[in-house]
């Protein structure tokens, strides 16, 4: 249960200016997850609220109490490493413990409480071994164990499921969500994996430079991304990008793909285009948001353009058709049974309601 | 191993196909490496053997042309002498000087080495600039130490020595050491920051334990250089502190050598060492930070 509230954040390494100045609230009891490309700055902004790092200037604070002169282990936060951070020479119950004994509680009281962890997590048959008898899944199960029993008011997870294989990963991601369920804390998550930060967070920061990109619910960030970047980070496999101009009247706009197709757009309220007509500007249209027309009907808003497929690639559960459109190599993710040939003709039905228009001067949606 | 496969591959014939064990290349190789090993050994522990039969021989023996081999009986009046005339309080010295001096130094050292390591204390340079220090042959120092003791009256006593041990290798251990801390990797001390430990329990907590073998494999180079140092103790000891290598010395007489009491007192000086190396031979070979980190 806390309330975290990042205030003008700069941070410096060496000559590198890393955070570059934010300002970031995050609510109690959520699962806020940062998530940007390396280098955005997003562990190193975690680091700083677990008190590992210094900050050049803003603030940092805690449930109104600001962070910035306090010791880590006087923050009452619980961090999980990417690489598990665990103490070789000690068991997974010391392990577990280490947090516990370090603050003087007493010996009953670790012993029920580990237990308590490793009976959430799975690992009540492993507390006598050691970690390197133990598998990445497990160790990184001890990890999170270290950090749950200590009840902190704030979770920090830096990158935990990198290091594990794919597999492994999907099963941990799924433990975590549910642990986040069940002991419904505040929890700060970094990951430069998009659809981590989509499956775990209430709330997506997504960095950029040191700079907050976009932050909002994961649909909020799929369904209104805010720019360019946004558009194309959040998403798999990502969103097309094709270059139109804008045409039509005021009220009844269209984009131009080139002399002969064009698409009609849904009317925006309050003639949202009107202003951009006769402009070259980006198209932004999901693969998931082209369809076959053998499919269903038309609905207002989905429009139907005729494609020559030059590339399919089926994966079992989907196919990605790809095809050339204005100059520009367009991909659609189909129905499994729709699996079409190279060199096929295909109308495909185009959503236009969830397609985005991107001002390619400033790269942010219109 | 592969000496079994072309045997293997011959066929169905099988086992039948195999030659004799031993004309067999396998248990050629093995020969040749016993015979080599056995040789070496032979090279190394003949000096050792010869040391410690010299220190049982009876006079004749030890003087007596051709060499005796293999002495006739046990004789151990030399140790008897040794005891009786209270010289083995040379050992104590030695092992007195040697262990608390190493002890001061790992602690020290390792201290320094943290912080170096850890918080870049005077730079990236300084360490090397430390060890620098330990290059300095002693011969150029003891001198003027010995000069500095005679101000300050600690020639010919314990602490003289302990200090001059402990100098001399607190570079070396903060060299060693700092290699070791800068191995642990750095999350195990965030975590434990995290977790609720202050610094020092950080220090005592995560850095020791993660450094023990290393702590002792250096600690064992440390006390073998005090327990063999000569030049320093020779110049800055009289009767009071000398330590065994000194003692020895003794026993070259104008008229006369006493092999049988050099031999001796070599073999009680050897014993700790060897016992000590023994003891933490584990923990010269150990690596710690296994299952720390995946990789």
């Amino acid at each position: 249960m806390a309330h975290l509230s990042i205030n003008g954040l700069h941070m410096y390494y060496g000559d590198a200016h890393a955070v570059r100045g934010v300002d970031l609230e995050v609510p109690d009891d959520q699962f806020t997850v940062f998530v940007g490309p390396s280098g955005c700055g997003k562990s190193t902004m975690l680091r700083a609220i677990a008190g590992l790092e210094d900050i050049g200037a803003g603030t940092i604070a805690i449930d109104g109490e600001v962070m910035n002169d306090i010791r880590p282990r006087d923050r009452n936060v619980a961090m999980v490493f990417q690489n598990y951070a665990l103490y070789p020479y000690m068991n997974v119950f010391d392990n577990i413990g280490f947090g516990l004994r370090a603050r003087k509680f007493d010996k009953q009281e670790i012993g029920r409480r580990v237990h308590e962890a490793a009976q959430m997590l799975g690992l009540e048959d492993y507390l006598d071994r050691m970690p390197r008898q133990l598998s990445g899944g497990q160790r990184q199960r001890v990890a999170i164990g270290r950090a749950i029993v200590r009840n902190a008011r704030l979770f920090l997870f830096d990158e935990p499921l990198s290091n594990l294989d794919a597999q492994l990963r999907d099963d941990m991601r799924a433990e975590i969500k549910r642990l986040h369920q069940e002991i419904r804390q505040t929890m700060v998550y970094v990951t430069h994996d998009q659809i981590e930060a989509m499956t775990l967070g209430d709330r997506i920061v997504l960095l950029r430079d040191g700079l907050v990109e976009q932050e909002g619910t994961p649909f909020e960030l799929y369904d209104q991304p805010a720019t360019k970047f946004v558009a194309s980070f959040i998403g798999s496999p990502r969103m097309n990008f094709i270059p139109v101009e804008l045409v039509g009247d005021p009220g009844a706009p269209a984009v131009r793909f080139d002399a002969d197709t064009q698409l009609a757009l849904p009317s925006p309220g309050g003639g949202r285009y009107d202003a951009h007509i006769g402009r070259e500007l980006l198209l932004g249209v999901r693969p998931e948001h082209m369809r076959h027309t053998r499919e269903d009907g038309t609905r207002p808003g989905v429009e139907v353009l005729t494609v020559l497929v030059d590339l399919v690639q089926p994966t079992g559960s989907r196919v990605y058709a790809s095809f050339a459109l204005a100059g520009t190599e367009v991909m659609a993710e189909l129905e499994a049974r729709d699996v079409p040939s190279v060199g096929d003709r295909l109308e495909m039905l185009v959503d236009m309601n969830r397609a985005i228009l991107i001002d390619p001067d400033t790269e942010r949606t219109l | 191993m592969s000496g079994t496969t072309p045997s293997r591959a011959a066929g169905p014939a099988g086992f039948a196909g195999r030659k004799p064990w031993w004309q067999r290349d396998r248990t050629r190789r093995m020969a040749g490496r016993l015979i080599a090993v056995a040789f070496l050994l032979l090279f190394f522990l003949f000096p050792i053997y010869w040391l410690f039969v010299i220190s049982i021989k009876t006079p004749d023996e030890i003087y007596s042309s051709p060499p005796v081999w293999i002495p006739d009986g046990f004789h151990l009046d030399a140790y008897i002498a040794l005891f009786e005339d209270g010289d083995v309080q040379a050992i104590w010295n030695s092992l007195l000087v040697a262990s608390v001096s190493t002890v001061l130094a790992l602690l020290f050292g390792t201290m320094c080495a943290y912080s170096l390591a850890r918080y870049r204390t005077g730079g990236i340079h300084l360490g090397l600039w430390i060890i620098s220090q330990r290059m300095i042959p002693p011969i150029a120092i003891v001198f003027p130490v010995f000069l500095l003791y005679v101000m300050v009256g600690w020639v010919d006593t314990y602490r003289g020595l302990i200090v001059l041990y402990t100098t001399f290798n607190v570079p070396y251990v903060i060299w060693m050491m700092r290699g070791y801390i800068l191995d642990i990797p750095l999350e195990l001390e965030q975590s434990a920051l995290v977790d609720g430990c202050n610094h020092w329990q950080v220090f005592v907590k995560v850095v020791f334990p993660m450094v023990r073998s290393g702590l002792f494999a250096t600690a064992v180079f440390t006390f073998i250089f005090a327990w063999n140092d000569f030049v320093f103790a020779l110049i800055v000891t009289r009767d009071a502190v000398t330590t065994f290598p000194v003692q020895i010395t003794h026993y070259f007489g104008a008229q006369s050598t006493f092999w049988s009491k050099i031999s001796a007192m070599s073999v009680l000086g050897t014993l700790p060492v060897m016992i000590a190396v023994g003891l933490l031979q584990r923990f010269l070979v150990r690596g710690m930070t296994m299952g720390a980190i995946k990789g």
